[in-house]
């Protein structure tokens, strides 16, 4: 086993997919209802949120940090515009603007104290997961909001594709995923990035603008938790103050899955689609199987564990 | 004080660096001429690494003035070096392991495609960045045909040479190599010796860094004897025995001039 794994070097590039496949060939063994259309787009629409947030996690990973706060940070995001647009009766894009920005702010802050003040990444998203979670109590009162604007929920209505519904957020998402990608491949900053999480003193010295670089990184990341905000918004019809709270863990799930190591400096923006696919998959499939969704998070926890164990294995000949 | 000659490449006047009580830098001298190999030795301490870090914009020294071709100049950093042709290889290589030959040879310098694409959009136009990375490489008989592979998969002196091919890429005047043949074995040592040669006879002058007698011997046209943060002999390498630059580096012999 051990010597074929050797033998395949880019595991970490093909082998999320071929999981992804397996699963989707195994489910659609077991249950008629698995392999249609309308079940394919509510699994996008269930991933949908995290997926977002994972592009963010994916940038920051790739500089070898972590981002444990960006959950919270969305929730905060969520509840900033419905609050704008429905107590302050705000113009709704406005109001979103709004939870944009307050996003963003976080987003700073996390770079700001990451880059200047140097401290690591994942004590700083540590502290500022919990003052976000406060401050978004504090200012809804831990209450729902509800009778939100249509602006809000554009994103969750849908339209046909032959017999499929499918939702703009979907849309929405798998544009930003091409965007990252596009980015990540083939622009100079989207270079720099794997260059930080490389080999930081290389970057430095080879004249990367290294700091300022990696506070976008975080502010990026931050607008990404942003929009996920409002498609959480949009695919709930409410905001809702006890949302994200484990979606830090869910994005970085999705991360590792689709190969991207924890180190820094090696990993693809389509892995991390895929690694979020393959959870959703498995929650749908399972649940479609009558499985306890008990059941769900333990086979997640086996597949992170397979998932780095195949990454460091075929990495530990070089 | 007499005005710098312009026949110098490079040259350093009287340089002070002192960190707290520890002077490193004692009023030392330096000069590079074109096209030359100047090898720059000493024990531990002599403060070999402190003047290197001051030719290449690491660190500013407390005294002393810098000369360019004759003219004053003054590095804050080592981008400051750059902007001024003078490159450094780095004794840790400086390559980012898990990105390809071509991406590392143009790191923080990588070449835009044109128009509002490239200006705007910072997209990268990878077809010429392989191409001319593969040009550097043949240039400089590096024996690497693809640029398209990650650094990782390289042995430890092709890795020297494709940073070396990076400094001899986009030096215009100096190229500074800090250690370059340490950790590496005999057979690719030579190969980096050889490179080495081939960047000094496309007119670069080249300081070379080494505790490798036999290295700085094999290669150098003079040799900079470093020794109590002064310089304290500089001869060509013709004219002195291995022996005598080692006793004058450890204070054993003093040098003649």
């Amino acid at each position: 086993m051990r010597h074929l794994l050797e033998r395949m070097p880019p595991v970490a590039t093909f082998g999320p997919l071929l999981a992804l496949l397996a699963a989707c060939a195994f489910f659609a063994s077991q249950t008629d209802r698995f392999l249609t259309g309308q079940n394919f787009s509510l699994i996008l629409q269930q991933v949908m949120v995290v997926s977002v947030m994972a592009i963010g996690q994916t940038l920051i990973i790739l500089t070898a940090g972590i981002d444990l706060s960006c959950g919270m940070v969305m929730a905060l995001g969520s509840i900033v515009m419905t609050k704008f647009a429905v107590d302050l009766g705000m113009n709704p894009y406005l109001a979103i603007a709004g939870g944009l920005l307050a996003c963003i702010a976080f987003g700073l802050l996390n770079g700001a104290l990451i880059t200047y003040v140097r401290l690591p990444p994942f004590i700083v998203t540590l502290g500022t997961l919990n003052i976000a979670f406060a401050i978004t109590q504090i200012y809804s009162q831990s209450q729902t909001v509800s009778g939100l604007p249509d602006a809000l929920l554009f994103f969750g209505t849908t339209f046909r594709i032959g017999q499929t519904a499918v939702t703009y957020g979907t849309l929405l998402m798998l544009g930003m995923y091409l965007a990252a990608w596009f980015l990540l491949r083939e622009t100079s900053p989207g270079r720099h990035i794997y260059a930080l999480g490389n080999n930081p003193e290389a970057a430095r010295l080879m004249g990367i603008p290294a700091q300022c670089l990696l506070v976008s990184v975080y502010t990026i990341a931050a607008l990404i938790y942003g929009i996920a905000a409002l498609l959480a918004v949009a695919r709930t019809g409410v905001g809702d103050p006890q949302a994200g709270q484990t979606d830090n863990l869910d994005s970085i799930t999705a991360v590792v899955l689709g190969g991207t190591s924890l180190f820094g400096g090696r990993g693809t923006i389509l892995g991390t689609l895929i690694g979020a696919l393959i959870v959703g998959v498995f929650r749908n499939g399972l649940t479609l199987m009558g499985v306890p969704s008990v059941y769900q998070i333990l086979i997640t926890g086996i597949l992170v564990i397979l998932a780095v164990t195949t990454d460091q294995l075929s990495r530990r000949r070089m | 004080m007499s005005t710098p000659s312009s026949a110098l490449v490079m040259e350093a006047r009287g340089l002070v660096k002192r960190y707290g009580h520890v002077t490193a830098l004692d009023g030392a001298d330096f000069e590079l001429l074109p096209g030359e190999i100047l090898a720059v030795i000493g024990d531990n301490g002599a403060g070999k690494s402190t003047l290197i870090k001051a030719l290449s914009g690491a660190l500013i020294p407390d005294e002393g003035e810098m000369f360019l071709d004759g003219k004053p100049v003054k590095f804050h950093t080592p981008i400051d070096a750059r902007r001024q042709g003078i490159e450094t290889l780095y004794q840790d290589l400086a390559l980012a392991p898990a990105m390809t030959i071509a991406e590392n040879l143009f790191l923080g310098r990588e070449i835009h495609k044109p128009g509002l694409l490239g200006s705007l959009l910072r997209l990268l136009d990878k077809k010429k960045m392989n191409a001319e990375a593969v040009a550097h490489m043949k240039d400089l008989q590096i024996g690497i045909g693809s640029s398209t592979q990650a650094v990782e998969t390289l042995s430890g002196g092709q890795r020297q040479g494709v940073a070396v091919a990076r400094s001899a890429a986009f030096a215009r005047h100096v190229v500074i190599m800090d250690e370059p043949t340490a950790a590496l074995g005999v057979k690719e040592s030579n190969m980096v010796l050889d490179l080495v040669r081939r960047v000094r006879d496309r007119g670069l002058p080249v300081i070379l860094i080494s505790h490798n007698m036999p290295h700085v011997f094999e290669v150098a046209d003079r040799i900079h004897i470093q020794r109590l943060g002064q310089r304290a002999a500089l001869v060509k390498a013709r004219d002195i025995k291995m022996a005598d630059a080692v006793a004058i580096m450890t204070g054993a012999m003093v040098a003649a001039s």
